[in-house]
């Protein structure tokens, strides 16, 4: 019998996502932006230093956004 | 409150147009949104003569339809990047996207990580700042350390106020983004100058007042310029023009024309003609023969 991985929900940029629990933001990152080049991340509505995205692990419920630039004025 | 200065010989520089820490050589200020393409933006950027860019902060996409990204095209080396809050319409948003923006910006190591142009608006229809939300806004990120220029209205009282925030720059929109009609209230602007820059108001001559918004056509810069205003922050004006990249250059050269225009010290307005050719020497008018030998 295969064992299933655990899975949590989280909001990502405003979309209820299905991910492993215990996944670490970097790993999000890589796992649905593997191009992102500059970026930030907000959990919760705190930004959440870049030092830190490779030992937090996102938690059900939380609410995750990516942001990057473009154009503006 | 007086611009002209006395030098008389070419070429004519403009001065540094400082803003907190930061001293700029160009004082247009140019958006990077609605270009064609990226190619576009890139040239119009680099004919502007601009060293500082706006861009905004969005949920990552990471690309446009041919999977680049804006970073791709902007010499980060060059550009000091103005990461602005367009689009928050709370003073909270605004606060939380200043700091995705100085979060990004570190990520890459560009200048622009600790100022941000500050936008909280009132109405999705007229852009129009929210006075109170932008106060609010401004008063956390200063306190927060930014550098912080913010978009206002013409309201010289709410400018005062903004500027007693902790603003380092107040930007007043000539009228609304990208509605392209100048500066629609120049007598709101000559107060907004003149409460901000005048000593003998409450003003300090160094305090930077910048044009945001509206600029539709070179002589609207020009317009701003000759007002004393210290610097046009414009966006849809090059990238809608049907040439950006020569829009770019014509507002490169309004800025300087109104710039040099301002401290050249103009002539008065006068109801009646004042002929530029003597009236002595005229032919056909006896009065005025000079007779040879006489």
């Amino acid at each position: 019998m295969m064992s299933v991985e655990p899975t949590i929900l989280i909001a990502l940029n405003g979309v209820e996502v299905s991910v492993p629990a215990a996944t670490s933001i970097a790993s999000l990152v890589q796992r649905t932006l593997p191009n992102a080049r500059a970026y930030a991340v907000e959990l919760n509505r705190v930004v959440l230093a870049r030092r830190d995205h490779g030992t937090r692990l996102v938690a059900a419920g939380d609410h995750v956004e990516i942001v990057t630039l473009v154009g503006g004025g | 409150m007086t611009h002209l200065g006395t030098s008389t010989t070419a070429p004519f520089l403009l001065a540094p147009l400082h803003i907190g820490a930061f001293a700029l050589k160009s004082r247009l200020v140019v958006g990077t949104g609605k270009y064609k393409d990226y190619e576009t933006m890139q040239r119009a950027l680099e004919v502007s003569g601009c060293d500082a860019v706006t861009v905004a902060v969005r949920r990552e996409r990471l690309v446009d339809a041919q999977g680049r990204s804006i970073l791709d095209f902007l010499d980060l080396d060059r550009y000091t990047i103005l990461p602005n809050t367009a689009g928050c319409f709370t003073a909270e948003d605004a606060v939380r996207v200043a700091r995705l923006g100085r979060e990004i910006l570190d990520s890459v190591d560009n200048a622009g990580k600790s100022w941000v142009k500050l936008e909280v608006l009132g109405d999705k229809k007229t852009l129009l700042p929210d006075p109170v939300g932008t106060l609010e806004a401004c008063r956390e990120l200063v306190a927060d350390g930014f550098t912080v220029l913010c978009y206002s209205s013409d309201d010289p009282i709410m400018a005062v106020r903004l500027r007693d925030a902790g603003a380092a720059s107040v930007m007043p929109a000539g009228s609304p983004i990208g509605s392209g009609r100048g500066v629609a209230n120049p007598a709101s602007i000559a107060l907004i100058l003149e409460l901000l820059k005048n000593p003998a108001s409450g003003g300090d001559a160094s305090y930077p007042v910048i044009i945001d918004a509206g600029v539709g056509t070179p002589s609207d810069v020009t317009h701003a310029m000759e007002l004393g205003a210290d610097g046009v922050l414009l966006n849809t004006g090059i990238a809608h023009a049907q040439d950006a990249v020569r829009m770019a250059h014509a507002m490169r050269l309004a800025l300087e024309s109104g710039y040099h225009g301002l401290r050249s010290g103009r002539i008065g307005k006068k109801l009646h003609a004042s002929a530029s050719s003597p009236w002595e020497g005229r032919i056909g008018e006896g009065a005025n023969h000079i007779i040879a030998g006489e």
